[in-house]
């Protein structure tokens, strides 16, 4: 029945690689885009703020399907950006990282204000008093626990994330699902099969980041 | 209290609403009498095409009309299903439609599962180009140059199997996509038969922009896809085929849809029995 | 919150934030200006790609409008039966007994686990191979059941989130009422955690509006997104303009729906203090609640 999977024909330890990488490089990518994003939306200055809150709402609301194929169609079809790339693959894969990004820090965005709301007024107050201007104020005393605070749905948006990185086959990125396509229609009699090898992936993947990111959780609470 | 139920009953009304509207739209399928389905494209100009309109115009879409008079349809009992490319053998397997015309190459993989009348035309896999582009006249030209066609379509396995394994191929969900990357110049070329580039290249918005290459790098030949062992079916369309191109009504609509581009079509392929 | 994190700004610092303002106006007029002029050269801004969406109206009825229906259609459907499917599989993650307890909790972490693409792939060709279902709908009915399938166990989550976030007084209560552990359920628990969870519901609703555009990319479903195809192949290739319109349309309907989410969140609360009702836990609930969701 597996047998589809000695036939060498298929680069699935690849395929999930590139998925790996994909997850790997769009968290990284969109934590810093949206301590960025949720520091504007606390910001003084009213612009940012209503740039943050625009760009979250706007975003948040659109199908990631739709960001990832803007990203092709109009950064690299219409502007010519590659970032860097050389071949279609690198192309496609670079774009799909931007796009996760963009779409994913609205929702880290929001986890780090639900992980602000958490920690009390006094705290910044407290900040305040000592004389802190307000990056201060954010980047050593608010953020770092805010941070703590949204252990939990920052791994959900982790989870998710390694999930929604099968959009990326949308633009042709050769990760899982795209050679799952390619799979389940050469070797329709071993659909189940190749569907359980695929979700055991998916589970191998995000199950221990679900596991980890519980246990930090709840070693990195506030106790108050 | 009073306020909780408001608003439970607000999302109960919307959500009503929403099924209302979602069992409207799902009731046009079933037996259709005497009305005959039919397989066509629904996004390529020139072969086949749904118009602004709701209707549909193409060579395609006129072949299956005459084709369809011919078994004693008129044009108002003829029901157009969309027949996406990785869809057509279902289609005709499960009797959704009764034969397909869209850009439908004869090879012998497609033959194991369903049965060709025609072929009705002959076709090659060409190359668009941009209108002022002449680095590519032959197909070593393509190694060097970035390439653009549709997802899992056999124009892009050629290339990369055959034609030329170092070009570097992009694959996209559709041929306006690499349209705007050709126009942009984010590549280099759009390869697909050359009767579907003719389609593109000779709608009103695109004129002047783009050329067919004119490198004839493979034979498609276009049947009419009809189910596996209907041999009574396929003997009739091949014999409408068959008086289509004798009563000159072949000639008269490869004329009209591809014309206009300038594009060299080949004679009329005799039918094979 | 925010206005914890800084003082009242005094002379200097509005100074200071006219001067941020000005240099943040700078940059997003430079990008703005950079794209818009770029799109320009390329002829993307050009009126006959744009146009058509403003004087056609055959557009909107022949592509946008049929698409967006079959969108809302899907949508609709899912919510529909992941809601009963996903309040059973709650249910059955709390039940007493441990043989039904286990199970249903792993269907609903594994199909929570797996990504929704993966299950609508899987379900496409699964209808393709074994069963007669018309071409016409196998799409809508694999996206429908990739939907249900993770929708309903994200749905049971919220559900067991909602009961448990209700104070324990109020299961006692309902045993020393004599109620059997499936009245106590219905009368009691659900009925208080629905209101809890109505939010999160909605919010869900929005998740699966933004999800059924994976169809249409990657299932041949006939859905709003995959409607740039036809409305491009008749207007020239203006895959800009049409993509823009579109995801325009998604925005609109998914503001509204966010919109009324957040109204009906607010109205709950406020029902909640006419009524005098305190309850300590409330505050964590809809926290609980929203993390369960928060995996969109």
């Amino acid at each position: 029945m597996f047998d589809f999977l000695d036939s060498g024909q298929y680069d699935l330890l690849g395929a999930f690689w590139v998925t790996a990488k994909l997850a790997l490089y769009s968290a990284i990518g969109s934590l810093i885009w949206g301590t960025a994003l949720v520091a504007m939306r606390v910001s003084p200055v009213p612009l940012m703020r209503a740039f943050g809150t625009a760009y979250v709402n706007i975003v948040r609301n659109t199908p990631l399907t739709v960001v990832i194929v803007a990203c092709l169609l109009g950064l690299n079809q219409t502007l010519l950006i590659t970032l860097g790339g050389q071949r279609s693959e690198d192309i496609g894969f670079r774009l799909a990282v931007l796009g996760l990004i963009a779409y994913t820090g609205t929702f880290v965005c929001e986890a780090l204000r639900s992980g602000i709301n958490t920690v009390p007024p006094g705290q910044a107050e407290a900040a305040r008093a000592l004389g802190m201007s307000f990056t201060q104020v954010l980047t050593l005393v608010v953020l770092p626990q805010a941070f703590r605070a949204a252990v939990t749905p920052l791994a959900n948006v982790l989870i998710a994330l390694t999930k929604n990185t099968t959009v990326a086959a949308a633009i042709g990125a050769a990760e899982a699902a795209f050679l799952m396509k390619e799979m389940i229609e050469n070797e329709a009699d071993a659909l189940f099969a190749v569907f359980a090898v695929f979700a055991f992936g998916f589970i191998a993947l995000t199950l221990p980041t679900g596991l980890i990111l519980g246990w930090a959780a709840k070693r990195l609470a506030v106790k108050r | 209290m009073k306020l909780r139920r408001t608003s439970t009953a607000v999302a109960a009304a919307a959500v009503l609403a929403l099924t209302a509207t979602a069992c409207g739209g799902g009731s046009d399928s079933g037996s259709n009498g005497d009305k005959i389905n039919v397989g066509i494209k629904f996004d390529q100009p020139g072969l086949g095409l749904k118009t602004p309109d709701g209707k549909y115009a193409g060579f395609d879409v006129d072949v299956a009309r005459y084709v369809a008079k011919e078994l004693g349809y008129a044009e108002d009992k003829i029901n157009f299903k969309q027949a996406p490319s990785a869809e057509r053998e279902n289609l005709i397997k499960n009797g959704d439609v009764k034969f397909v015309v869209a850009s439908y190459s004869i090879n012998d993989k497609r033959k194991k599962e369903v049965d060709f009348a025609g072929p009705y035309f002959l076709a090659h896999q060409d190359l668009l180009v941009r209108a002022d582009d002449s680095s590519i006249t032959k197909v070593e030209d393509l190694n060097s140059k970035k390439l653009c066609s549709v997802t899992g379509s056999t124009s892009a396995q050629n290339v990369k199997d055959k034609l030329a394994p170092k070009a570097d191929l992009q694959q996209l969900g559709g041929y306006s996509e690499c349209l705007t990357g050709l126009e942009n110049k984010a590549v280099d070329a759009l390869t697909t038969d050359d009767s579907i580039l003719a389609g593109y290249a000779s709608q009103k918005e695109h004129a002047g922009k783009f050329k067919l290459a004119g490198l004839r790098m493979s034979d498609e030949k276009y049947g009419i896809g009809v189910k596996k062992g209907d041999d009574e079916l396929r003997g009739k369309i091949n014999k409408a085929l068959e008086k289509m191109v004798s009563d000159g009504t072949w000639e008269k609509l490869v004329k009209e849809h591809f014309g206009p581009s300038g594009y060299k079509y080949e004679a009329a392929p005799k039918v094979e029995n | 919150m925010s206005s914890v994190l800084y003082d009242t700004p005094g002379p200097r610092a509005k100074r200071r934030n006219i001067l941020y303002t000005i240099g943040f106006l700078a940059v997003l007029a430079l990008a703005g200006w950079w794209v818009l002029a770029a799109l320009n050269e390329k002829h993307q801004l050009d009126a006959d790609k744009w146009s058509p969406f403003v004087t056609d109206s055959q557009v909107w009825t022949t592509y946008l409008v049929p698409g967006l229906m079959e969108t809302l259609k899907a949508a609709a459907l899912s919510i529909l039966i992941a809601l009963p499917l996903g309040a059973l599989l709650g249910i059955g993650r709390l039940s007493d007994h441990r043989w039904v307890r286990v199970p249903v909790g792993a269907v609903v972490e594994f199909f929570r686990a797996i990504p929704v693409l993966l299950l609508m792939m899987f379900a496409s060709q699964l209808y393709r191979e074994f069963t007669t279902v018309s071409s016409d709908f196998r799409p809508l009915y694999a996206v429908v059941t990739g939907l249900v399938l993770y929708n309903a166990s994200v749905i049971a989550e919220v559900v067991r989130a909602g009961v448990l976030s209700l104070p324990r007084g109020q299961g006692d209560a309902a045993v020393a009422l004599g109620m059997r552990k499936g009245q106590s359920m219905l009368y009691v628990l659900l009925p208080q955690a629905v209101t809890v969870m109505l939010p999160a519901l909605v919010s869900q609703l929005v998740v699966i509006v933004k999800d059924t555009a994976l169809g249409g990319a990657l299932l041949g479903f006939g859905e709003l997104l995959s409607q740039n195809r036809q409305i491009t192949a008749n207007y020239g290739a203006n895959t800009i303009a049409t993509l823009v319109v579109i995801a325009l349309i998604y925005i609109v309907l998914n503001f509204v729906l966010t919109t009324f989410a957040s109204r009906l969140e607010k109205r709950l609360r406020q029902g909640k203090k006419t009524a005098a009702v305190t309850i300590p836990a409330q505050a964590g609930a809809t926290d609980a609640v929203k993390k369960a969701v928060s995996d969109a």
